[in-house]
């Protein structure tokens, strides 16, 4: 083994199992610990061999596109990839036999699951969300879907059926039936467990035999092969589907999940206003608001804009980042931002390695001007990257989409960043340098235009705004809310998102 | 990276676009004359359009390009056309549906990612659609209306190959197929695996013989149809219909004189059609196809409509069409050339010559004399213009655009 040999490690939680077998192979990658802060590995046994942790989901992407040999990753997010991108050059090694785990569809049902084409017959659109947006898609096209909608998610998909959608792939256990909030498995699309995959040219042409013999007798005993990708039914499901009939007048809200929670609940308590079990300790995603009319879901602040823009929310709280790069995407979405509630302070910035001799954003172009590669911009905002790219002028770039961890990426994956920062500490500890912000971000309510129009709904919203607005700007905790209905939808409009052409992001911040 | 194409895509040379734009006159003209008309659809449809139907099989659906459109945060995506067909069929329903009868016409391109490399992941096709009419006589017009256009554009040894998506469906109902499965299952039958055939054949042992048979079979006469039917007559009521329609149509064409061959693989693909189908091959490689498919629209929400089409495949035709048939750059090309100060004089000659049809161009510095009939160098003083024969060498003198015309144009 002379050549220098790159494999790609799992974070989260197939890292302990995968440690264990790094450990009994004896490759002696001592970096490669839970909670590691630093992402990149030698091994002592093989002198050529470099590692590096990764989110689970950016190893086959890392793999097929050749900057890594060989890959540890569930094999949910190597068919993720391969469903859409038949033509990835990827190789299946070895099924490693732990992390066991089974992608489900899964729709409402009370005694038996639905099925899709009662589910089809139903509904005009059917909307399927998931952190696997390409195996729904493929599902959906397999079984015939006539029409159909595929909101990828950031994660909580077992949150939205049967209001916000009516089926959501999620992973469970193996021979899971039945899953939270009355779900049923309409289908089991997957069996996976971790798996070793190579990338299909070094496999053909690299001599990786000997970290191959060195992983042989320690793999734990598969207690089951993963299956082939069939989309293989639970039977022959026959069960009919009733659309949840929506009340008009109820006003959905989303609240996040993560440590978005606690400012959430300090600011809602400080407007009198009580949430029952959020944060939940049992991971229940429909909590009680004390709102008259008001129903709460708690999702992923990434999801929101576009919950919000398709109508499966009226209201949200997320940050003014994850507005600005949905409307980068859709510029004339009904999206409206309501309230800036003035916590959860990050800055927006752009960082390099600090082996780049650039300070700024400007010296940027000028760096990378003569370069013959396209520049890759990494980053989980990945529109704001893209526009980021363009207005600067970057020429021949790609955005390359994280799902976090974005730091491991520099240098050799990526040249930039586009990453959240609160002190910069990660960003200083991994040796890389922010050279400008592109904006600061803060918790925001955000609500549908057409539901802030609404009749049904407007002297509501109106209300709850006014509420947190004391909240947010006055200290003490207040007693009786005094709402205010003489206020009318045009003056939320006002103060709504600022238009698109307000930010550039040539100048290195966001013109306000 | 330097500049380049994107991958699976091609650039049309002019040396390929006269020969496109001499099929595609091929092609118009004959449907002209045919009574059919023209239109065109957006390169931009809803993908719902085409999974709506529920035809189109997922590995075909699963190779669109499709996305979300700058407002798609309701999660719709649009697609680039990955089919001729369907898009006129929404035309139709939606603004034509008043009409008994539409014929119809069109040149477009189809995008669907190839991951070979051998083939564009854009095609053009020359599509016909013939909306209203259900006889045989109206497959049998589209089949002769193709089979012309290919004679004018000197194609010869075309062969017709002949299937029926009535009969394979209901062959393949009878081993208990769900529509879902029966596509997925011909395409494997049709791709040499034996294994499929095996096993229906274990299952249902006389039924797999009558498969085996009926799709190794070629024939060349609706006497081998009847053939057919009366071998398998018993047993096949719900293949009737389907051998009747077959029957019907293939008479009708020996009666038109059009050699064909019946071949039921041909039926690969049969994803929307209902009735006869063909296929258009010159020398193995298939050049164009069509049939009938008489469920589309209603599946689409129109109202019951029979209809039936084909297209040919620009790409491959434009590989097969010989030189010699294509009209060349014309031989009298002519060059102006002028003197800065009698630039105005030149541009003026320019349009005087092309108004009388003549194909002249004003030199830009560049053009080589070598490819033009004529050379005129145009002067502020007399002789205004100096005419050169690059053929005979001679050399002429004129004062006015007129005398010009008149020695390019010799009265005979």
């Amino acid at each position: 083994m002379t050549k220098q040999l790159k494999i790609a490690l799992p974070k989260g939680k197939l890292l302990p199992d995968t440690q264990a077998l790094l450990q009994k192979a004896a490759w002696g990658m001592d970096g490669y610990v839970d909670g590691a802060k630093i992402y990149r590995l030698k091994s002592s046994r093989f002198p050529n061999l470099i590692g590096k942790i990764f989110h689970e989901r950016d190893i086959p992407i890392q793999v097929a596109i050749g900057n890594y040999d060989l890959g540890i990753c569930g094999l949910d997010w190597v068919e993720e990839l391969l469903s859409k991108y038949t033509a990835s050059p990827l190789v299946k090694l070895r099924n490693l036999g732990y992390g066991e785990g089974a992608l489900y569809m899964v729709a409402a049902g009370l005694k038996s699951a639905p099925a899709v084409e009662a589910i089809q017959a139903g509904r005009e659109v059917v909307r399927l969300v998931s952190e696997y947006p390409n195996l729904a898609e493929s599902f959906a096209l397999k079984n015939r879907l006539k029409r159909f909608s595929v909101f990828p998610l950031w994660g909580a998909a077992e949150a939205y059926p049967p209001e916000s959608a009516e089926l959501a792939l999620v992973a469970g256990k193996p021979g899971e039936q039945n899953f939270n909030h009355n779900l049923l498995a309409v289908s089991e699309v997957l069996n996976f467990n971790a798996c070793l995959i190579a990338n299909k040219n070094s496999w053909e042409r690299e001599d990786l035999s000997e970290l191959l013999a060195s992983l042989d007798g320690h793999f734990p005993a598969a207690t089951k092969h993963p299956s082939l990708p069939a989309s293989r039914k639970t039977g022959r499901i026959t069960g009919s589907y009733s659309s949840p009939k929506a009340d008009e007048n109820i006003i959905k809200l989303a609240l996040a999940d993560g440590h978005q929670q606690s400012p959430t609940v300090q600011l809602l308590s400080k407007a009198g206003i009580r949430v029952d079990d959020y944060p939940s300790k049992t991971g229940n995603r429909r909590p009680v608001i004390g709102l008259e009319g008001v129903t709460v879901k708690v999702i992923r602040p990434q999801d929101m804009p576009m919950q919000v823009a398709n109508g499966n929310f009226d209201m949200a709280i997320t940050g003014i980042d994850w507005l600005t790069d949905h409307l980068i995407q859709f510029p004339s979405s009904p999206v409206a931002e309501l309230l800036d509630l003035k916590y959860s302070l990050v800055r927006i910035v752009v960082v390099v390695s600090n082996e780049v001799p650039v300070e700024n954003i400007a010296g940027l172009k000028q760096y990378y001007s003569g370069r013959a590669a396209p520049v890759r911009v990494a980053a989980e905002y990945t529109n704001i990257a893209d526009k980021f790219a363009r207005d600067n002028h970057l020429g021949v770039y790609k955005v390359i989409p994280t799902w976090g961890a974005t730091e491991a990426f520099l240098p050799e994956d990526a040249d930039l960043l586009i990453e959240n920062t609160e002190t910069g500490g990660t960003i200083a500890r991994h040796n890389l340098k922010i050279i400008g912000t592109l904006f600061e971000s803060t918790a925001r309510l955000i609500g549908n235009k057409d539901s802030i129009a609404s009749l049904a709904k407007t002297k509501r919203i109106k209300a709850i705004v006014e509420t947190l607005r004391a909240a947010v700007s006055s200290p003490p905790p207040k007693g009786d809310i005094e709402l205010n209905p003489s206020l009318s939808p045009s003056d939320l409009h006002t103060e709504s998102r600022k238009s698109e052409t307000n930010w550039d992001f040539s100048k290195g911040r966001c013109l306000k | 990276m330097g500049v380049q194409r994107a991958k699976g895509t091609q650039d049309l040379s002019p040396e390929d676009m006269r020969r496109f734009r001499l099929i595609e006159g091929v092609f118009r003209d004959s449907c002209l004359k045919w009574g059919y008309e023209e239109v065109r659809t957006p390169t931009l449809e809803y993908l719902h359009l085409f999974t709506s139907t529920g035809t189109l099989t997922p590995s075909r659906l699963g190779r669109v390009y499709s996305f979300l459109d700058w407002d798609g945060w309701s999660g719709e995506r649009v697609v680039l056309r990955p089919d001729g067909t369907i898009p006129i069929a929404r035309l139709y329903i939606e603004d034509m549906s008043e009409r008994e009868l539409a014929k119809l016409f069109y040149v477009t391109n189809v995008f669907s990612f190839e991951a070979t490399g051998k083939e564009s992941r854009e095609k053009w096709q020359c599509g016909v659609e013939l909306i209203g009419a259900g006889s045989t006589a109206a497959d049998v017009e589209l089949l002769l209306l193709a089979l012309g256009v290919l004679k004018q554009l000197g194609l010869q040894d075309v062969e017709v190959r002949l299937s029926h998506a009535d009969l394979i469906r209901a062959l393949l109902a009878k081993f208990g197929l769900n529509p879902e499965e029966q596509h997925n299952v011909f395409d494997r039958i049709l791709d040499g695996d034996a294994e499929v055939l095996a096993g229906m054949k274990s299952e249902n042992p006389e039924l797999g013989k009558t498969l085996a048979t009926l799709i190794d079979l070629k024939g060349g006469s609706s006497g081998f149809l009847k053939n057919l039917k009366a071998l398998f007559g018993g047993d096949s009521k719900e293949m009737e219909p389907a051998l009747n329609n077959f029957i019907k149509t293939v008479d009708l064409l020996e009666a038109v004189g059009v050699n064909y061959q019946i071949d039921l693989a041909s039926g690969r693909g049969f994803e929307y059609y209902t009735g006869v189908m063909f296929k258009l091959v010159i020398g193995g490689e298939q050049i164009g196809g069509g049939g009938r498919y008489d469920h589309l629209i209603p599946l689409m929400g129109g109202k019951p409509t029979p209809a039936s089409g084909f297209a040919l495949y620009l790409d491959h035709l434009m590989r097969l069409t010989r030189v010699a048939t294509l009209v060349g750059p014309s031989a009298q090309k002519v060059l102006i050339k002028a003197e800065d100060s009698a630039m105005k004089e030149a541009f003026k000659l320019a349009a005087i010559l092309h108004k009388a049809g003549r194909e002249a161009e004003v030199d830009l510095g560049s053009q080589q004399p070598s490819e033009y009939k004529w050379l005129i160098t145009v002067g502020v003083k007399a002789p205004r213009f100096v005419l050169t024969n690059r053929t005979s060498r001679k050399k002429f003198e004129a004062q006015t655009a007129d005398e010009v015309i008149k020695i390019l144009n010799p009265k005979p």
